[in-house]
């Protein structure tokens, strides 16, 4: 276990290497010039090479990436120039704030995809499993953004059920000490019931609109591995033993369907966390995915760059946990690892 | 019984889970609520020194009611809204003024002080004047607009009194102290944390308001939110009624409009004419629009790039552009038209005001054969992404109808980051934009954007002697008090630029602001953001 662990480490090591050279390049490819859109509207040019020579934009591609890299090693990923932050800070507040939305929106996704994936494998071509394709066709077809409006139009503006699309915290509230940085968790901790309350009622629309899109990818996948498991001889014999079918299916069946729909689970995931910059945009949100946008927007690289790199450590760090827990689930990976 | 009993436990839990937080607002939370202001608006500043580097025009509204100016503008009323009055000024930081023939002498308000409890001395503003010559970019630029140019200009009198001295006789000198660039900082609580890189500060008011205003930030979440509360000691007006302003950024339109609607946002600015529209016809929230001080949304063409160097094209392009439609189609009426004047009107001496253009095609056509054009040619059409909604379908409008008189034009559409860089190039054919000036005066307007030294805003890069004579003529004579030679010359430069239509002006637009019925107290600023200070919530 420990030794397949730190051979995916070091696995590891390379790409993350390649992303660091990559998004430097990269970003400064972007058309647009950083020093003449920080000069102002009115700058001459003269202006505008001194915000060029203060941003160290003056210097040859080689020093730059040199300078980069050294200030990566002291875990320095340098300031936005649009928020005025550092960029460590920003991603530090940024983050949970993606993360607590995104894994909410996979839990309630999870709880829905995996029975009805379930439900429609083992009656093929039933009535539910025509709504499971409805609904997942429905939800991965539907823009993410138009989910999330209609969502707000309905229980906020027209019911008034769900609370103002205004962030992760009602004007009144003040913001839990940061702990984990998940709000839910940190106001439990901190004994703030009401904090807790108001902090889900945010996080309710925004989660169910993730939701409803990655339902799609998990429901199938569930369905399609559990079809694949249920032809097979181990659940013919089950069944002939006359074991019960919940026995059959749950105990038997999806432990042995799960390894796929992990991995999905993982992919979604991560897509989901870089990919919700729409939800974000509806929501008001500060999460990182926006973040990421704006400062595209303004040419702004020293964001961008750490927003690339913090993704691949999160992909690497959650591919790690994917096989870990594949060798948790079924033995064969363990012991052929 | 026992279904009844389930049934009801249920509604109760059902009501419980589902009615959202106002349901559980306690009285004192109604109370704030009472006291604060909630603005939402598609971005938030990301600077919040109007002196810093590249600071954004939300930025400058937190500088505006954060920080005080030696003076400010007196109200007038302009169609039922409370109006800057540009030509008359009261004291803010300063208790009296006096204007000499070559310098204006300034007496502080002696009980003044800062958020942090010091007092506002003449070193303070000293200091703060100095530093907007000094750092460069805007605000020095906006300074010399005043002829406001060298620290040496500002003189110390005694603690509580500065003179300003003039380099020329200008009458944009006064007007350009009240604008939100000469603000007073807290020079002594700045100067503290300047480092030897640094030495004005700029990393600690970035982040931080060191200044005298009604307002101070305390606490500010880049794109997310700014929370300011009121400074009980201010002394450079009436006391706010507003305790505290939230300041959230949400950037979807659409919710910003059901936020105004179901009554949880007090204030937002920045929607749709569409929603404007719609929610003025609605009736239940005060619609407020007010035409930009001398700015205009216009259609220029770079006359250094053939064939837009010959005027006959680009008066055929001004007789091509499919105004009503514009005005109709894109901005659902909101803004005033500056096309359409009627043939035998005369020129007036203000700024802006309308050509005499209309659509006419025939016209547009023998115009473009006349120039050599019959069959017209191609080009590209540019705009800024960040202001698509108006952009978008204004470019698409005037495609269609330049194809008529055989001008095939591609639309470039430029991220909003590097519009600013690509309109510095001066190398767009043609494209559109918005231009407004904060001082109110025609020669002002004219200095930047068709003066011949060129400034960036002269994105024609249109040339003129004549036109250089007259606006510098017309400065003269403004310092001066010359009324027949000042009009004379203003009415000539706008004939002349009005005739070589290097840009066409399209509308102005307007400054559309909706609020709860029971706000009030809203006044138009020549920056025309929100000043907190006089809002009242009833």
């Amino acid at each position: 276990m420990w030794s397949m662990t730190l051979k995916r480490l070091m696995f590891a090591i390379p790409s993350l290497i390649g992303v660091v050279i990559i998004t430097f390049l990269l970003t400064r490819a972007l058309p647009g010039d950083p020093a003449a859109y920080f000069a102002g509207p009115a700058a001459t040019q003269e202006a505008i090479s001194q915000v060029r020579a203060k941003l160290g934009l003056d210097k040859s591609l080689l020093v730059q990436f040199t300078r980069y890299v050294g200030d990566l090693a002291r875990g320095d990923l340098g300031n936005s120039l649009t928020t005025g932050q550092p960029v460590v800070t920003e991603i530090r507040n940024r983050l949970p704030a993606s993360a607590e939305l995104t894994l909410l929106g996979l839990i309630v996704s999870v709880l829905i995809a995996v029975p009805l994936g379930i439900l429609a494998a083992t009656k093929p071509d039933s009535l539910i499993d025509h709504a499971c394709r409805l609904v997942t066709t429905a939800g991965v077809s539907l823009p993410v953004f138009f989910t999330g409006l209609i969502l707000v139009y309905v229980f906020y503006y027209l019911l008034g059920w769900a609370p103002a699309p205004l962030g992760r915290l009602d004007i009144f509230f003040s913001t839990p000490p940061q702990i984990t940085g998940f709000y839910l968790i940190d106001s439990l901790l901190t004994g703030k019931f009401d904090l807790f309350r108001a902090a889900l009622s945010q996080l309710l629309l925004p989660a169910l609109t993730l939701a409803i899109f990655s339902l799609a990818p998990i429901a199938r996948m569930t369905r399609a591995s559990m079809l694949a498991v249920l032809a097979s001889d181990f659940v013919r014999t089950a069944r002939a033993s006359g074991l019960t079918p919940f026995t059959v299916i749950v105990t038997y069946a999806f432990r042995n369907a799960m390894l796929p729909v992990i991995t999905t689970l993982g992919m979604v995931f991560s897509f989901l966390l870089g990919a919700n910059v729409l939800v974000e945009k509806v929501f008001a949100w500060p999460g990182i995915g926006s973040y990421a946008v704006e400062a595209l927007l303004a040419s702004d690289f020293a964001p961008v760059q750490g927003f690339v790199l913090t993704m691949a450590v999160l992909y690497v760090a959650l591919n790690l946990i994917i096989d870990i827990l594949y060798g948790l689930i079924d033995p064969r990976v363990r012991i052929e690892a | 019984m026992k279904r009844r009993q389930f049934l009801k436990s249920m509604t109760a839990v059902a009501a419980g889970s589902m009615v959202p937080a106002p349901a559980i607002w306690s009285s004192a939370k109604a109370q704030s609520r009472q006291e604060t202001l909630l603005i939402v608006s598609e971005s938030g500043p990301n600077n919040i020194d109007i002196h810093g580097v590249g600071t954004n025009v939300p930025g400058y509204e937190v500088s505006w009611n954060c920080y005080d100016r030696l003076i400010s503008h007196e109200m007038k009323t302009v169609n039922g809204t409370p109006y800057y009055d540009k030509d008359k000024f009261k004291p803010e930081l300063a208790e009296d003024m006096k204007i000499g023939d070559m310098s204006a002498t300034f007496k502080l308000k002696k009980k003044a002080k800062f958020h942090d409890g010091t007092p506002v001395t003449a070193n303070d503003v000293k200091w703060s004047l100095d530093r907007a010559v000094t750092v460069g970019g805007f605000p020095t630029f906006q300074m010399r607009a005043g002829s406001l140019e060298k620290p040496e200009q500002f003189v110390v009198v005694d603690d509580h009194t500065i003179r300003i001295d003039f380099l020329r006789k200008d009458r944009l000198t006064i007007p350009d102290l009240a604008v939100v660039v000469p603000c007073v900082l807290n020079s002594g609580l700045v100067k503290k944390n300047a480092t030897e890189k640094d030495p004005w500060g700029m990393e600690f008011t970035k982040q931080n308001t060191a200044g005298s205003g009604a307002y101070r930030v305390t606490s500010w979440t880049a794109g997310t939110e700014v929370v300011m509360e009121r400074n009980d000691d201010w002394l450079g007006g009436p006391l706010p009624k507003v305790k505290r302003v939230v300041w959230r950024i949400v950037p979807s339109a659409g919710n910003r409009r059901a936020l105004l609607e179901r009554g949880d946002a007090d204030i937002s600015y920045d929607l749709p004419n569409k929603d404007f529209v719609e929610l003025k016809s609605a009736g239940k929230l005060s619609i407020i629009s007010t035409p930009y001080s001398n700015g205009i949304q216009y259609i220029g063409m770079n006359v250094k790039i053939p064939p837009f160097d010959n005027p006959k094209v680009r008066q055929a392009v001004a007789y091509a552009i499919p105004y009503q439609k514009i005005m109709d189609a894109v901005l659902f009426g909101l803004s005033k038209p500056m096309f359409g004047a009627p043939a035998n009107a005369p020129t007036q001496v203000a700024w802006p005001q309308p050509t005499k253009f209309n659509t006419d095609i025939a016209k547009a056509k023998q115009l473009m054969a006349e120039a050599g054009y019959p069959n017209g040619f191609e080009t590209t059409m540019s705009f800024d992404l960040g202001f698509a909604g108006v952009n978008e379908p204004l470019c698409v409008l005037t495609q269609e109808s330049l194809a008529q008189i055989g001008i095939k034009v591609t639309i470039n559409k430029i991220p909003g980051a590097n519009w600013r860089t690509e309109l510095n190039k001066k190398v767009l054919p043609l494209y559109t934009n918005v231009f407004s000036g904060w001082l109110d005066y025609p020669e002002y307007f004219f200095i930047w954007c068709y003066h011949g030294k060129n400034s960036i805003f002269n994105t024609m890069s249109y040339q003129s002697k004549e036109v250089d004579a007259y606006i510098d003529g017309a400065v003269t004579a403004a310092a001066a008090g010359n009324k027949a030679e000042y009009e004379k010359d203003v009415k000539g430069f706008v004939d002349r630029v009005y005739a070589d239509i290097p840009r066409i002006p399209v509308y102005q637009p307007y400054v559309n602001v909706a609020m709860q019925k029971n706000i009030f107290g809203y006044q138009y600023w020549f920056h025309r953001r929100l000043d907190y200070r006089s809002f009242v919530k009833g």
